[in-house]
């Protein structure tokens, strides 16, 4: 008689998340979703300044080549208490550079649990999800939830004009001298 | 009692919140828990506290007292872990309550138009006249989302 092959137990499925704060509160983020981590410090001299209206969470944006990296400020964000901000993420596929406290630790993730459907505001477009690690609940992060298209706009629109603005400001100095 | 009574009689759970008392169907209550750690993170929901873990299972605290009493407890005894529908899916939601609880068979009077949208229905139980809670209206959803969003886009009424 032929015993029935036991089914082989597929492993379970696990990520890397890097668990980072933000003005002391707790986040998560896949660690493939990073593709940089940097000192706020050493990106001061590459940024410049930029404002759009009603979006106080950019501040600064990085040139890279023709590419424009929008600096988030992750309390403002996040609505926590204003916080500096020492180490930034360049978050992998997206326009957005994440200014943080700093990184906690990195570890891996077997349960990615759905965000309650109670949860019904802004934070659906925050957070990929919840996931349980040492007995405590960690929000996962989503990348692109950083900036809507709608803001994205307004940073483009911010940013053309600013470009606007240094160019003729060049042209009189040239023309004066 | 007759047949066609006994069927009318459906199960609630009373409840306390501060000094009053409320029913929620008994078939929408998961079960009743101690208070745990509750673990808070940076959301926008209002009435949503936070998540505790039960059974490896995230669920979302939300606190009715302000809604149902017109002010916040803090104090709480219990978690009751009900139910809550959206649209097909049912998910947990855990609110806390501050006094025992108890399971009754009442027979329930339904809600009227000019009740609050939070009234499922009545009962009387003890000499008291008790609100049966329509939880899908106390507990935040994306349905309210909508209700918002249309009560924001209605011209304002003028005087």
């Amino acid at each position: 008689m032929r015993l029935a092959t036991p089914a082989k137990a597929s492993p379970a499925k696990t990520e890397q998340l890097i668990l980072f704060r933000v003005s002391g509160q707790l986040f998560a983020i896949s660690s493939s979703s990073v593709q940089e981590v940097r000192s706020a410090d050493s990106m001061s001299g590459g940024a410049t300044e930029i404002s759009a209206p009603g979006l106080r969470k950019v501040r600064h944006v990085l040139r890279r080549g023709d590419r424009s990296l929008f600096i988030v400020n992750g309390a403002m964000h996040f609505g926590l208490h204003a916080a500096e901000g020492a180490q930034l993420f360049v978050l992998r596929k997206t326009r957005t550079a994440l200014l943080i406290d700093g990184i906690e630790k990195m570890t891996t993730m077997t349960q990615l649990q759905a965000l309650p459907l109670s949860f019904c505001h802004e934070e659906r477009q925050w957070y990929r999800g919840l996931t349980a690690l040492d007995q405590t609940v960690v929000p996962v992060v989503h990348p692109e939830g950083f900036l809507s298209p709608e803001e994205l706009a307004l940073l483009d629109a911010a940013l053309l004009q600013a470009d606007k603005t240094e160019s003729e400001n060049l042209e009189r100095t040239s023309a004066e001298q | 009692m007759t047949v066609s009574t006994e069927l009318e009689l459906q199960s609630f759970v009373l409840l306390r919140l501060g000094e009053r008392r409320f029913a929620v169907s008994a078939n929408q209550i998961a079960e009743l828990v101690a208070p745990s750690r509750v673990f808070r993170f940076p959301h926008r929901t209002p009435k949503l506290e936070g998540v505790i873990l039960r059974r490896g299972r995230i669920v979302p605290v939300c606190d009715v007292s302000e809604m149902l009493l017109g002010k916040r407890l803090t104090s709480r005894r219990f978690y009751l872990i009900a139910v809550r529908k959206y649209g097909a899916q049912r998910e947990w939601v855990a609110v806390p309550v501050t006094g025992e609880c108890e399971l009754i068979k009442a027979e329930m009077m339904a809600a009227v138009e000019s009740d609050a949208p939070h009234v499922a229905g009545w009962l009387s139980h003890d000499g008291d006249v008790i609100e049966v809670l329509n939880l899908d209206a106390i507990t935040p959803g994306p349905e309210q989302l909508l209700a918002e969003a249309a009560a924001r886009q209605r011209p304002e009424a003028r005087p």
